[in-house]
């Protein structure tokens, strides 16, 4: 009897002892945590830089429509009226003719400034970031038209499926305070 | 006049290659005569921190409820209307994103990654749902957890599982958190929320491959009590083994158990264990035999499944881009393949070295040969320990919830006689007193 009852201590301790030792290891978990952790919540978002358009952003997002959309940088932009990232690279005439657009959903809008100058926005109802317009900006232009994750649309996956999928590396987290990497806005280079 | 402004396209193209090619303002911005001024960016702001820090008091308020209604009210109802809730809140309003499961990986990214900064959010759901497991079970899955609610909602028609068959299928999930936690510390990927069933439908849309797999489990779970905790869910192995240790258990009679045996057909999870007595004579010494045999065979088995994963360390190494990357670019070097792709062309386009793409790629094989060969100890000892937790008797009286198994939906109270007593006293002592 003696004998159970000591048996019975001796198990009560041990499991005494691992559940102190769980709570212990919870607690080193979150203490690493909240050393680590940073207040702001990071969100994800694309190195204009490391960007290739590759199209990867247009297909891969969980949404249905992509929270990726292309941005215009306007400081950046040469106002051409032969702009690379908006007509297709022979087009029949320099005008808004949908056969000479290289938007494949029409999300770019080309409005007279003045002589010789020609302002390009972006419909980002339109865009679905597949950024064909960023290839042709980027190769032949001044390269202000790049591609953003918009915050406004993106769900903040935990993995960003569209990081996951991209060849080029340039999606990382960023600090939600400072979701976007402008081009012609940087501090750093 | 266009094929002049071609020509001139082509000449800077041409000239492209002498320049720096990022960043060039080929075509000066122009200075309107108008006075035209450049639009702004716009830059729409991410949803704010709040929403996280009201997901963080819903998690905990929804757990000190849950742990109040299995434990005092001891109602199946209050419990189902409670994960209801919680499924339309955690699921469908906040998109069943972020989760305790993923949470994992952040957790193991922090301690093994020092430039990640772990947002405070995911470190609270990955720890508070794990102390409450140490002091009243598995609350969380029962009644919290979106991906949980969602099958258990389904379940219409159970079907047991056979013991045996239900520890070597739980076999799959212990792998898939051992290879979840090396593929977030190496910083490779993070799987759990990649093949992640049912945020699909959380989120109504998605990739279709993962839809077409949760919906699968679903239909498994019309059956089958929720496939995906019981076989698959990583963190509910987190879970199970802290709650072997928890506080407060399930006790499935308010009184004296009068081994009717209802509660074992309630349990949709196979976690009502019956009464044990002492082994029958001639069992016990065979029964010594096998416990010595497996507790030698132990270290065989983590030895085996260390080389096991060892030799797997090349395969395991792909999910991470940069290794990828290097296979690539590797075989396109050494004229193996023929064109490029753009991982290879955009690997190029940063002008690094290939000696340091494979350096770094050598590196992080190097991590995955250890990495390998621990995830592959790590199921050797999964395999041998549940061969001895299989020989080892365990005595017990009356028919009792396997704290490990029991998700505490409170579906064996109703079934318990001695419960029905119960209600009634207590109406009658409520009327009484009325």
């Amino acid at each position: 009897m003696a004998d159970k009852q000591e048996s019975m201590n001796r198990r009560k301790f041990l499991r005494e002892g691992l559940w102190g030792a769980c709570l212990a290891g919870v607690g080193t978990a979150a203490g690493l945590s909240i050393a680590r952790n940073n207040r702001d919540n990071m969100v994800w978002q694309i190195d204009p830089y490391k960007c290739i358009a590759c199209g990867n952003c247009a297909t891969y997002c969980v949404l249905e429509e992509s929270a990726v959309k292309c941005v215009q940088a306007y400081a950046m932009c040469g106002y051409c009226d032969l702009c690379t990232g908006y007509l297709v690279p022979e087009p029949k005439a320099l005008d808004t003719g949908a056969e000479n657009e290289l938007c494949p959903t029409g999300a770019i809008k080309r409005t007279y400034v003045e002589d010789p100058y020609y302002e390009y926005t972006i419909d980002e109802s339109l865009c679905n970031g597949c950024g064909k317009c960023v290839k042709g900006c980027t190769v032949f232009g001044n390269g202000s038209l790049f591609l953003q994750v918009r915050h406004d649309r993106c769900k903040n996956c935990n993995e960003c499926a569209i990081a996951a999928a991209c060849p080029s590396q340039a999606f990382r987290r960023v600090p939600a305070d400072q979701p976007y990497l402008l081009k012609g806005a940087e501090q750093e280079p | 006049m266009i094929r002049f402004a071609r020509l001139a396209v082509l000449a800077v193209a041409l000239l492209v290659p002498c320049l720096e090619v990022q960043g060039e303002i080929r075509f000066p911005p122009p200075e309107f005569e108008s006075g035209h001024q450049f639009p702004e960016t716009t830059s729409p702001g991410a949803q704010p921190v709040f929403h996280e820090y009201v997901d963080v008091a819903v998690l905990v308020l929804g757990l000190l409820l849950a742990s109040y209604l299995i434990f005092k009210r001891r109602s199946r109802r209050a419990i189902f209307i409670l994960m209801i809730g919680a499924l339309l809140y955690f699921g469908f309003l906040r998109d069943g994103c972020i989760c305790p499961i993923g949470a994992i990986q952040n957790v193991t990214l922090t301690a093994f990654d020092s430039s990640y900064a772990i947002p405070l959010t995911a470190a609270a759901f990955f720890v508070i749902p794990l102390v409450f497991a140490l002091f009243y079970g598995r609350v969380f899955c029962g009644a919290i957890c979106p991906l949980g609610a969602i099958q258990d909602a389904v379940l219409i028609r159970p079907v047991a599982v056979p013991r045996w068959l239900e520890s070597g299928l739980r076999l799959m999930a212990y792998t898939y958190l051992g290879a979840a936690v090396l593929f977030a510390a190496t910083g490779s990927a993070f799987i759990i929320c990649r093949y992640d069933p049912f945020v699909g439908f959380f989120r109504l849309g998605g990739n279709w491959n993962i839809l077409i797999i949760g919906a699968s489990l679903l239909l498994i779970g019309l059956f089958i009590g929720r496939p995906y905790c019981r076989f698959l869910c990583p963190y509910g192995i987190v879970l199970r083994n802290l709650s072997r240790l928890s506080k407060r258990r399930v006790t499935i009679t308010p009184s004296e158990c009068v081994q009717c045996r209802l509660c074992e057909d309630a349990c949709p999870f196979g976690a009502i264990r019956e009464p044990t007595g002492d082994w029958p004579e001639g069992e016990y010494k065979i029964a010594k035999r096998r416990l010595a045999l497996f507790l030698a065979l132990l270290p065989i088995l983590v030895a085996a499944g260390a080389w096991g994963g060892y030799t797997l360390r090349n395969q395991l190494a792909g999910m991470h881009p940069r290794v990828r990357t290097a296979e690539r670019v590797y075989l396109e070097e050494n004229a193996k393949v023929e064109g490029t792709t753009d991982v290879s062309d955009a690997f190029r386009a940063t002008g690094q070295t290939t000696e340091l793409l494979y350096t770094d790629a050598t590196a992080i094989r190097n991590r995955f040969a250890l990495g390998g060969a621990l995830l592959g100890g790590f199921i050797g000892l999964v395999v041998g320990g549940k061969l001895i937790g299989l020989s080892v008797r365990r005595r017990r009286t009356e028919y009792e919830a396997d704290p490990a198994g029991c998700f505490a939906c409170g579906r064996c109270y109703q079934s318990c006689p001695k419960e029905h007593e119960r209600l009634k006293k207590s109406a009658e002592a409520m009327a009484a007193r009325v």
